[in-house]
């Protein structure tokens, strides 16, 4: 029993630090090009897509794994996916919309967009092609997330910084924003050796 | 009239190649492009499947854009684009199983493609079926170009050199690696994809920044020499008048 939980916990830290979502996976970049200048939004991006991960890895294993293999149409695994998710957004949106009204507010135009963030079908899509069980998912879902979670809070923070910073006019913007990036990835290759599963 | 529409047939199609590059210019696409880049053949191979993908869901929603109702229509696009993927998927799994292999889920991950779910958006859904067709081909031919420029230079700068026909099995098997005592890894590391891609982008804000500049000293020169002809006539019908007095 303990055994399963250290791997629970080796897994999570695996998928955060080690193989990040963003900087070696490469899972929705466009978002952490595109939104990351504001703090506060990038958080409350942040944690809609970690719910949006979670819950739709808990959603889409059981249905793969005890509707469409039984059906043996396991290829319909990527249509039944984005559904899952795009219905899963609109649901997140309406709880949020109901409850936490200001959040709402701030969140607005980049609910819609967690639809097509690579970053969930990416991390779903991951969990049945390397045929995770039902823990290892939820684990990787978790870690994953929070590993977005934790780079589009701390490049805002950077990005914040640098559009004051005086940087040559063709740098200006997304250029510059890249090669920060690339010096974060170089910065968490130094994570590798952290855990071995 | 003719010709005019033929221009904008030939416009529709290149657009999408150079002026409006849908990852260098308009930034959409960025997760494959970075992915997928560590080899040519890897980088063409994401191109030709983008591409086919591109055309198929251009083609079936300009063709279905009428009986589609305002309120749905995104969930239906992207279910029309799953589909694609999926058969596109299978055929890969079946014909090029070490291409499917090497993209492995970036297959799938197509479907959330901006891209695609853009022209969907911004132009299959205005557009007649054969506008469609053309602006998919244009922007489809661009993005595999982007992505083939970036390889390029990861490619050559982390391996030395050049090698093909170990992912796409269609292409005969050809190395060419004579800086290979040169190469530096750095480049095949996801740190280097950030690197390169944001030096290309760098390249281009440049050329565009000295475009506008060139632009604004001509309008300068132009108004200036307007200015001048102003002020020289102005000058020259106040001699007349005088001369007029003076007489």
């Amino acid at each position: 029993m303990t055994n399963a939980i250290v791997t629970f916990v080796l897994a999570i830290i695996s998928a955060m630090l080690i193989d990040n979502v963003l900087l070696s996976r490469f899972y929705g970049c466009c978002s952490f090009i595109g939104v990351s200048t504001k703090v506060e939004s990038s958080l409350g991006m942040g944690i809609a897509v970690v719910f949006v991960i979670v819950f739709a890895s808990a959603i889409c294993w059981p249905i793969y794994t005890y509707v469409l293999v039984p059906l043996d149409i396991g290829f319909m695994d990527t249509i039944t996916y984005i559904l899952v998710i795009a219905s899963l957004v609109q649901l997140v949106a309406i709880i949020i919309k109901k409850y936490v009204p200001s959040l709402y507010n701030s969140l607005g135009i980049y609910l819609p967009l967690i639809t097509t963030n690579c970053a969930v079908l990416g991390v779903v899509q991951a969990n049945t092609d390397m045929q995770y069980n039902f823990a290892l998912s939820m684990a990787n879902a978790i870690g994953t997330s929070l590993g977005f979670l934790l780079i589009i809070v701390v490049f805002a923070c950077i990005r914040n910084r640098l559009e004051s910073a005086n940087t040559s006019k063709c740098l200006k913007g997304t250029p510059i924003a890249l090669i920060t990036a690339c010096l974060m990835s170089l910065a968490f290759l130094g994570f590798i050796g952290l855990v071995s599963l | 009239m003719e010709n005019s529409k033929k221009l904008e047939h030939i416009k529709n199609l290149t657009r999408g190649i150079f002026i409006e590059n849908p990852l260098f210019i308009g930034l959409l696409g960025t997760c494959p492009a970075l992915a997928v880049t560590k080899s040519v053949e890897a980088a063409l191979g994401m191109g030709i499947l983008f591409l086919i993908t591109l055309i198929g869901s251009n083609l079936v929603i300009s063709m279905v854009k009428k009986i589609i109702p305002e309120e749905i229509k995104i969930p239906c696009y992207i279910v029309i684009i799953a589909s694609f993927v999926t058969i596109i998927k299978m055929l890969c799994e079946s014909f090029l199983p070490e291409l499917y292999s090497t993209l492995g889920v970036f297959i799938s991950l197509i479907v959330v493609n901006c891209i695609v779910l853009g022209r969907a958006e911004a132009f299959a859904s205005k557009n007649t079926v054969y506008d469609s067709f053309l602006d998919a081909i244009g922007m489809g031919v661009g993005y595999t170009l982007a992505l083939v420029i970036m390889a390029f230079i990861r490619e050559i700068l982390g391996t030395g050199g050049i090698s093909m026909g170990t992912i796409l099995t269609f292409i005969p098997y050809f190395s060419f690696t004579p800086l290979s005592a040169l190469k530096m890894s750095f480049f095949q590391l996801p740190a280097g994809a950030f690197l390169v891609l944001g030096l290309i982008l760098m390249v281009i804000a440049f050329y565009k920044n000295r475009k506008n500049e060139h632009k604004q000293v001509k309008e300068r020169l132009a108004k200036k020499a307007a200015a001048e002809a102003l002020a020289a006539k102005l000058v020259g019908d106040t001699n007349k008048n005088i001369k007029k007095e003076v007489k």
